[in-house]
């Protein structure tokens, strides 16, 4: 069990039987009386932001997470599909949870998943995934405003800036984390 | 490896304001003819309050405040002292709260609140760069006097409760949070006083009101900076006040402390005096517009 002084940011724990991680954290003793914990709390499920009070005394079950590693395995009616590599369990993600991860997802991919008993909500992709580019406009020479670069679609459907010389059909790779062009894959 | 401390090298400009500010406070004091004083951080024990726990050093406590070897020089006959000292409150860290921070306490003989609050005008206007103190957008004057309000007053004024019934619902402390302190101290800075005598351990209960006692706080953009009381000098109240907050502090099964022997041994000589501490590093957050207390201090204690 957690208690109040526990409480910090990035902490994951149990509220009202789902789990939530601390975004935000002031601690205060409005006119030198009790202390008061004010969280910022996201829930790990529905993604929903809230803020609670609350007073020294109260206690917080850790949120009962677990990662495991999984494969992609391939999108259908439920969301998207990954298998457990230990157990074989297959699971689905709704493309909610997974939010703009979904454009880097290619088959077979190893990730991990992060688990709330059966119920997977939220992901670690690889930091790197190589994607081919199936469609950027050719460089208009003289366009300063942007640069050396221009947008690019890749197959999944992700749109990103990338340097002139990249053209329709090559592999590039790109940083999960941030979207951005990393460079190109030599073939 | 070499590893260059970026963020400590990026609080160098706040750093230099910060021992600048303390010296135009000690100036402010010394021309007021205010005695500079030190007194022993590590002590037996620190008056006993129910929501502020000491953090022990082997035998002693660290001192959550100077007040009590304050007023014992204040007893034996120093006027107007001052000190700038280190306290320590255990489990309190917040975006204005650091376990281990730098307090300012000043003390009066013969006088109270009222004189206090001229003090506290006269500091900030002193400290003040221009005649405003403009604080994360807000721009708060300070050349004309303070507002101020009575604890009351500001319940009525901003909570959707009266004050007595929060204390009977037991939801003082999120009133106050929410509803009263963001507004306070957003033109000008603002001071709330009379404060009820359960709320005030050390504080002379006024006069002509036994239910309200002689405190006050300072608050400067929704900020507290400073708590003052016209000081409790009869040794026998003080006595029960301090025996009635430790059975508190008991029933709520926190560790006991002693009751401070010699300061309850010489109050009794201590005239009507004032005493008020005033929080520096907040202070200096809203002079060097900060919006964390951890921007104005070198280390915090996640950086040791």
């Amino acid at each position: 069990m957690y208690s109040c002084s526990d409480l910090k940011k990035g902490l994951k724990i149990m509220i009202d039987g789902e789990p939530h991680v601390i975004v935000g954290f002031d601690f205060t003793k409005p006119g030198k009386g009790q202390a008061l914990y004010k969280c910022k709390l996201r829930n790990m499920i529905n993604g929903s932001l809230f803020v609670r009070t609350y007073r020294s005394g109260e206690n917080f079950p850790p949120a009962p997470l677990e990662e495991r590693d999984m494969q992609y395995l391939y999108q259908d009616d439920t969301g998207y599909v990954f298998m457990d590599t230990k157990t074989y369990d297959q699971i689905s993600l709704s493309e909610d949870t997974l939010a703009d991860d979904k454009y880097f997802l290619v088959d077979n991919m190893e990730v991990k998943i992060l688990m709330f008993d059966e119920l997977g909500i939220g992901i670690t992709l690889p930091i790197f995934v190589n994607l081919r580019v199936t469609k950027s406009e050719p460089w208009v020479k003289g366009d300063t405003a942007a640069g050396n670069n221009k947008p690019a679609t890749v197959e999944t459907g992700f749109t990103l800036q990338v340097p002139s010389f990249v053209d329709e059909g090559v592999l590039i790779q790109i940083d999960t984390r941030t979207g951005d062009y990393v460079t190109r894959v030599k073939e | 490896m070499t590893t260059f401390n970026t963020g400590l090298a990026a609080k160098q400009q706040r750093l230099i304001q910060r021992a600048r500010i303390l010296a135009e406070i000690r100036a402010f004091f010394v021309e007021q003819q205010f005695l500079e004083v030190e007194t022993p951080q590590r002590i037996p024990c620190n008056a006993p309050e129910l929501y502020i726990d000491p953090i022990p050093s082997a035998d002693h406590s660290l001192q959550t405040s100077p007040e009590l070897c304050m007023k014992r020089l204040l007893a034996a006959g120093y006027p107007r002292i001052f000190q700038l000292c280190h306290c320590w409150r255990s489990s309190e860290r917040g975006e204005k709260h650091l376990p281990e921070f730098t307090m300012l306490e000043w003390y009066r003989s013969h006088s109270d609140y009222n004189e206090l609050m001229l003090d506290c005008e006269g500091l900030i206007r002193h400290l003040a760069p221009t005649e405003e103190i403009i604080y994360q957008g807000q721009r708060i004057d300070v050349t004309g006097g303070f507002e101020h309000l009575t604890l009351e007053q500001a319940f009525s004024r901003y909570a959707p409760i009266a004050l007595q019934q929060s204390i009977e619902d037991d939801c003082f402390e999120e009133h106050y949070s929410e509803h009263i302190e963001p507004q306070l101290g957003i033109t000008k800075p603002t001071i709330i006083y009379d404060f009820p005598t359960s709320m005030a351990a050390l504080a002379r209960i006024k006069d002509d009101d036994p239910h309200h006692a002689e405190r006050f706080e300072l608050y400067i953009a929704g900020v507290e900076i400073a708590n003052a009381f016209s000081e409790l000098s009869d040794a026998d109240e003080q006595r029960q006040r301090f025996s009635a907050e430790e059975q508190q502090r008991r029933d709520l099964g926190k560790p006991a402390t002693a009751l401070p022997g010699p300061f309850l041994a010489e109050l009794a000589a201590m005239p009507p005096s004032a005493g008020i501490a005033l929080g520096i590093d907040r202070l200096i957050m809203l002079l060097t517009d900060a919006n964390t207390i951890d921007q104005v201090v070198a280390f915090c204690p996640e950086d040791l």
